[in-house]
């Protein structure tokens, strides 16, 4: 399939970007990465220089990959990371218009990879378990309750891509913040650090310069792992907890 | 105290004031609402003016008005303070925008809130303030009332008999209740009461209570609007 791409082109953080046009020929088994990597081949051929795009597992759970393809972070298919998209999505002769994840905190480093380093210095603020974990323990040395299990699970499958905040139209990263504040604090390992964990965290984000959530709710439409909104609004509840009810 | 400030300055101690300060206005506009059906009467007004002279001049409901005035304030500026924020947090926006995830009313609150304001201004300029700071509403006495009140019955029968003031109203009206279909159920998430068993109870009620309570402040200005047309 022949294809027209308008893809963002920015030199450095603080280069002013513009829409390059590029046509390229993909076929419908083509992931969108593998697409960009044929349009890359043939732009290094060209001696021009290639586009950047994240990427790195390219089988969706590293959260390196991150476009706004139409429009859309990760694409037009739900629970599904760009690198999880493929060709067959889209028809012959069709336009795509690819740019970067957007918000202040997450400025462009070149093209379509951007700096989410932010991310980093949350989970540096709490998104951790304070034990030394040693040798793999035995499974089910610590009862958990199923639904609390599977709920902290919902949670975790948080990869921290970042789409939340580039969906956000506040720039709000409390869609991955409260994923990993309620993925910790629902087992038996991380509740010890919960009150802690989440002040530290929310300091933290309010820190990087994120926007304040308002339930819009498109974090969760598009969100690649389907993580809840409801996160949140549990965030919330342990966050005026651990205000209130602490020391 | 440096927790307190701590927390009403971060993000989520921000959305707590607007939440609570949003379900005190929420429950304002019910008190408001029954205070003003007595404009139905058919009494010529003595019960809606009797009324009104007491919310004037009752020293607890004065106290009280205190507060609501300071709620409104406090909304209204953090608000705008949030969506200026909020927008400095997004930064730029995307080239493609046809697809749209999310209400319009979740996206347009500070929009709707400024429309909202702009409306009270007039609104309280036009009763609010002729009745409190000026000597234009006349003073009336009723049998059975042993002090003098003052005929705002009169003064808002004469306003919604202009139809412009009756538009302003209702686009007044339109977007209180479009800014309530969000802001109910949203103010219940920021406070951190979501569930499943619950939550579509909440939503159920912020749905009616957003389309009810605009529709009754509305039969207001139409109800005097018409029967003054038609001479009825």
């Amino acid at each position: 399939m022949k294809l027209t791409l308008k893809v963002w082109r920015q030199k450095n953080a603080n280069a002013k970007g513009h829409f390059e046009s590029h046509a390229v020929e993909a076929d419908e088994h083509m992931s969108f990465l593998e697409m960009l990597d044929v349009l890359n081949e043939t732009l290094i051929s060209q001696r021009k220089e290639p586009v950047v795009f994240d990427h790195d597992c390219r089988e969706g759970i590293c959260g390196s990959c991150g476009l706004v393809i139409n429009g859309r972070p990760h694409g037009p298919q739900a629970g599904t990371t760009a690198c999880q998209l493929h060709m067959r999505s889209y028809k012959d002769g069709d336009t795509i218009t690819i740019e970067p994840f957007r918000a202040t905190s997450f400025p462009v480093i070149k093209d379509l990879a951007v700096d989410r380093s932010s991310f980093d210095k949350i989970i540096q603020s709490g998104g951790y378990i304070s034990v030394n974990t040693g040798q793999a323990p035995d499974g089910n040395a610590i009862a958990i309750e199923k639904e609390q299990a599977s709920d902290a699970f919902d949670s975790a499958a948080c990869i921290g891509c970042g789409a939340c905040v580039a969906a956000c139209p506040n720039g709000s990263a409390m869609l991955f913040t409260s994923a990993k504040v309620n993925h910790l604090g629902k087992i038996p390992q991380g509740e010890v650090e919960h009150k802690h964990r989440v002040k530290n965290m929310i300091k933290q984000m309010d820190k990087e310069g994120f926007g304040k959530c308002s339930n819009v709710g498109a974090c969760e439409v598009e969100c690649p792992k389907e993580i809840s909104i409801s996160n949140i609004a549990n965030m919330n509840r342990y966050y005026l907890a651990s205000v209130f009810g602490g020391q | 105290m440096a927790w307190l400030i701590e927390f009403l300055t971060s993000s989520i101690g921000k959305k707590l004031v607007m939440a609570l300060t949003g379900l005190f206005l929420v429950l304002f506009l019910v008190v408001h609402l029954i205070g003003n059906l007595q404009l139905f009467y058919g009494d010529g007004g003595q019960a809606f003016n009797v009324y009104a002279h007491f919310m004037t001049t009752n020293p607890l409901v004065k106290f009280l008005s205190i507060g609501l005035y300071a709620g409104i304030l406090l909304h209204a500026i953090q608000g705008v303070l949030i969506a200026w924020q909020n927008k400095k947090a997004k930064g730029s926006n995307y080239a493609v925008t046809t697809y749209k995830n999310g209400t319009w009313m979740s996206k347009n609150m500070a929009l709707l809130g400024i429309l909202i304001f702009g409306f009270l201004c007039i609104h309280m300029g036009d009763f609010w303030y002729s009745m409190k700071f000026t000597d234009t509403v006349p003073m009336i006495t009723y049998e059975g009332v042993d002090y003098q009140v003052k005929d705002l019955y009169g003064k808002v029968y004469l306003a919604f008999t202009k139809w412009w003031i009756v538009v302003i109203y209702l686009i007044g009206l339109i977007a209180i209740s479009l800014h309530l279909i969000h802001g109910f159920t949203s103010s219940f998430a920021s406070l951190g009461l979501v569930h499943k068993k619950y939550t579509p109870i909440i939503k159920m009620i912020g749905w009616s209570y957003s389309i009810l309570i605009p529709l009754g402040f509305a039969a207001i200005p139409l109800f005097v609007f018409f029967k003054n047309l038609w001479n009825y």
